[in-house]
């Protein structure tokens, strides 16, 4: 039941907080486990903090910490998405990644990252020379050293992966709640009674995956934090299509301590990316681009690839990591309040998130009673918005291509904005389609899309002729204020 | 033809705005029997559908109209001159025999032809490709999106927005904005001088919007919406102007994705086609017209090439035109030349559709073209002084002693 009502009478087994790809993930398993669950999402669609905006990668946890509990949700996330992403119908490109020294101290660094690939269970990993590297990826600018190459790192469709989590979560009975910020909440020692945007909502368990927001969350239903949330940011920069071309594998430079660094990588839906880059502010939500930044991103990509000087950047976006003080993950369950917060994923949430689904699954069955896993669940499978497998566009009755760029189709969109999580705002409809996400940008579809879209997004892409919208300009500050909850 | 399924044409043609349009009922008019058109909009047209504003069709049809008559007018034309028509139909590649892969409602398939004409027009440098940096709020938008928005669907999408830049384009921005009761707070133009030619650089003041020249978007701030634009002048003064929306207007470039995956040879300058006088592309069987090749030019510009190429097409099939041997090659330009179409120079002397070089400027400058051939021997062209976004013309007989091999074109002795 997506959007159920307002206030609601029945007691669930879990109430998840925040709709990023960690609590979809979570709802999808324990729905799965058999437990009654809603997800709670305070904006308008699911996806819209941490995980609108990262790389893609299915990681296989290489470079994480050996035998922290972040390498082991990453283990456990990759072998589940290998095991189900056919079934869901999501795409998997087997890229490979190299990781590339380009300085001697960095070449100084292979063998130990190496050493600590195979402490995490990653043994296939292969030294390389610059000539070897330079085989297989002919592009790249010849000053590269040395490096290593990890077979196992892929690509996946960031936006798809964790939708399709929570639409098998829906289609198993799971609640989806948007636009329902959690603004308070209590315990009376068997159940919690959360007050929400949308009216009450009664538990026995509440999860917080409110990922930017989940030391605020903590603060506001347990009155207390392990960790206070200081977001990093990273902006990125995509090329168009034919610079896709330029790299098969996932180009990765030596991490450091704090950052995985800027990679130049293939998406799944045939561009080429290139950042992160790892810039700390205070501000949970504005994830703001500036020139001077992307400048430098497009310039360390052409001496990654120097080809890239003459491809053109169509896009460019920031997102934000919930970075804590510590590196690892910060999940912890409090028994006595049957209550457990996941927070502190960044980078590699992507790939850990079923791994930490499993992990919170485990924690709830110690505070919960048992329940009996769905004996044959239901097994949606999402429509392919990857360049790996046939379009919508070339199928019968697709109803003509909207978006000509991304070759986004009539049906493509209609299915995005009616399904059982339909699209509630642009941006939604963007990461279900990909609709205004090529070379230009919606200068051609956007008047097709708004009327399309009429009446269905909480922000519409445009007033009526007879319905101007009025809203009076507030500052950046205030905004921030408003949402700060 | 229309409503038949049609999987064979003589010459289709890609694209059925003004270029497009004028070519197929050319080629009707030189006898050629089956001409198709293919549009991926519901409607063909072109980007006069929604510029709901005049001057179209002065020389083209003898009156002043607004864009969307125009269109409509070019659509009626084609139709009684048996031009079929395909609407909502992407061509998604090109491939050699000439044939064309085509995606429509109905699914995938394929269309052949013995010429085909690409005429897919320009779109606008976004946003995104600008690199403006700040928040990614809704009301960010092109002219053309704009344009659609208001005169294709009757919609407000801003109420005080700004827009950027100040070419023909930004000031049709404003009379799109006019038309709905949209009061731009401000024009803004990183030069310090307006690009479109007078007197369209009349209308803000006319209008009574302030005229910021030397003046940089560097931030645009909002949440859902825009609510501000943070600006710098020339003079390192920041200041934050409130607004709705942002027009990015201009800075056109070719809709020419379609070249990246097929066999013909682009033109790394202009993004378009290399083409030579006739607008043929480097297969032979291909042509190109309109402002694929040239970003950018008015309505009435492409209507008159597409027309010219059209016959150059028509006399193709009758095998009268030279190949491409001891051809003169514009290679290269120098800065700050822009580009220069066409490359390609045949030494067949018949009158070709594109009669003229065409370059443009990538900022104001003045000084004596010249046309340096690989071998030493130059040719001068001409002295210019003009700014960029303005067209610089040289007629081909200039060219005449030039003889075939690779050149560049150089600008001699600017100030």
């Amino acid at each position: 039941m997506p959007d159920g009502g307002c206030a609601m009478s029945e007691t669930l087994d879990a109430a998840i907080i925040g709709g990023g790809v960690i609590g979809c993930a979570i709802a999808r398993r324990l729905t799965l486990e058999g437990r009654r669950v809603a997800l709670l999402e305070k904006a308008p669609d699911i996806l819209d903090g941490a995980s609108k905006g990262n790389s893609a990668i299915l990681h296989t946890g290489f470079d994480a910490p050996p035998g922290s509990l972040e390498a082991e949700c990453i283990a456990r996330g990759y072998a589940e998405f290998r095991a189900i992403h056919a079934r869901l119908g999501l795409p998997l490109i087997e890229a490979g990644a190299l990781v590339l020294a380009w300085s001697e101290q960095e070449e100084g660094r292979l063998d130990t990252l190496m050493d600590k690939a195979r402490a995490n269970g990653i043994d296939n990993v292969e030294p390389l020379s610059a000539a070897q590297i330079r085989a297989l990826e002919p592009n790249l600018a010849e000053s590269v050293r040395a490096g290593f190459r990890v077979p196992d790192e892929h690509l996946v469709d960031p936006w798809s992966t964790p939708y399709a989590y929570l639409l098998q979560a829906v289609e198993n009975g799971a609640v989806v709640m948007r636009d329902c910020a959690v603004t308070g909440g209590s315990f009376d020692g068997r159940h919690w009674e959360l007050a929400t945007a949308r009216g009450r909502v009664r538990a026995r368990v509440v999860i917080n995956a409110a990922g930017l927001y989940g030391d605020r969350v903590d603060a506001l239903l347990i009155g207390e934090s392990d960790f206070s949330i200081r977001p990093r940011k990273g902006q990125f920069i995509v090329f168009d299509k034919p610079a896709a071309g330029l790299a098969k594998h996932i180009l990765l430079p030596v991490p450091t301590q704090t950052t995985k660094g800027i990679v130049v990588c293939r998406t799944a839906f045939g561009n080429l990316l290139v950042g992160p880059t790892a810039e700390e502010q205070d501000d949970r939500r504005a994830a703001t681009v500036d020139t001077a930044t992307l400048q430098r991103l497009k310039e360390a990509g052409e001496r990654i690839l120097p080809a890239l000087a003459t491809q053109d950047v169509i896009a460019v976006y920031a997102g934000l990591r919930p970075a804590t003080e510590q590196a690892d993950y910060r999940i912890r369950a409090r028994n006595a309040l049957n209550y457990v917060t996941v927070g502190g994923i960044r980078s590699t949430g992507l790939t850990s998130a079923l791994g930490t689904a499993h992990h919170v699954h485990e924690l709830c069955a110690q505070m919960d009673v048992a329940a009996e896993p769905l004996a044959d669940p239901v097994w949606p499978r999402v429509g392919n918005i990857s360049e790996h497998a046939a379009r919508d566009w070339s199928e019968p009755g697709n109803g003509g291509i909207v978006c000509h760029c991304e070759l986004v189709t009539r049906r493509e969109i209609e299915v995005a904005l009616e399904g059982p999580l339909g699209a509630k705002s642009l941006a939604g409809l963007k990461r279900r389609t990909r609709v205004t996400m090529g070379r230009c940008q919606g200068f051609y579809c956007t008047a097709q899309l708004a009327a399309m879209t009429a009446g269905r997004f909480v922000v519409p892409m445009a007033a009526g002729e007879d319905q101007p919208t009025d809203r009076r300009p507030t500052s950046r500050k205030q905004a921030d204020k408003t949402d700060a909850r | 033809m229309p409503g038949e399924p049609c999987d064979r044409a003589d010459v289709a043609i890609v694209g059925g705005g003004p270029a497009g349009l004028a070519a197929a009922v050319r080629l009707r008019s030189r006898g050629v029997d089956r001409v198709l058109v293919i549009d991926r909009e519901p409607e063909a047209g072109g980007i006069p559908r929604h510029c709901g504003h005049y001057p179209f069709g002065v020389r083209e049809f003898g009156r002043l109209m607004k864009g969307p008559a125009y269109a409509r007018r070019n659509v009626e034309v084609a139709q009684a001159a048996g031009v079929g028509i395909m609407t909502g139909t992407t061509v998604t590649a090109l491939g050699e025999g000439p044939q064309l892969t085509v995606s429509s409602g109905g699914g995938v398939r394929s269309i052949r032809a013995d010429r085909v004409l690409l005429c897919t027009g320009v779109r606008e440098t976004s946003r995104a490709q600008r690199m403006i940096g700040g928040t990614k709020p809704g009301g960010v938008m092109s002219t053309g999106a704009l344009q659609g928005l208001v005169y294709l669907q009757s919609l407000r999408p801003f109420r005080r927005p700004v827009v950027l830049g100040t070419e023909l384009v930004s000031f049709s921005a404003l009379m799109t904005c006019r038309h709905l009761g949209i009061r731009p707070v401000a024009m803004i133009e990183p030069n310090r001088t307006i690009t479109a030619r007078a007197p369209a650089g009349l209308y803000p003041r006319l209008f009574g919007i302030p005229l910021l020249l030397g003046t940089q978007i560097i931030e645009i701030c909002g949440d859902r919406r825009v609510e501000a634009v943070i600006v710098r002048e020339d003079d390192g003064r920041v200041r934050t102007i409130e607004t709705d929306g942002v027009i990015v207007s201009g800075q056109f470039r070719p809709e020419a994705a379609l070249l990246s995956g097929s066999h013909l040879a682009v033109d790394p300058r202009t993004g378009g086609p290399e083409i030579d006088q006739f607008g043929r592309c480097s297969d032979p069987a291909f042509f190109a017209a309109g402002n694929m090749l040239h970003p950018v030019e008015t309505a009435g510009w492409c209507w008159r090439e597409g027309r010219a190429v059209a016959d150059a097409i028509a006399d193709s099939l009758e095998a009268r035109i030279g190949d491409r041997v001891n051809a003169l090659r514009i290679a290269d330009v120098a800065d700050p030349l822009k580009y220069v179409v066409p490359q390609v120079i045949v030494p067949d002397r018949r009158p070709a559709p594109i009669d003229r070089l065409q370059m443009r400027l990538e900022r104001p400058a003045h000084g004596r073209l010249v046309l340096r051939k690989t071998d030493g021997e130059m040719t001068v062209l001409g002295a210019v002084d003009t700014r960029p976004e303005r067209r610089i013309t040289v007629p081909l007989e200039k060219l005449a002693s030039a003889g075939p091999g690779e050149a560049r074109i150089v600008l001699e002795g600017e100030a």
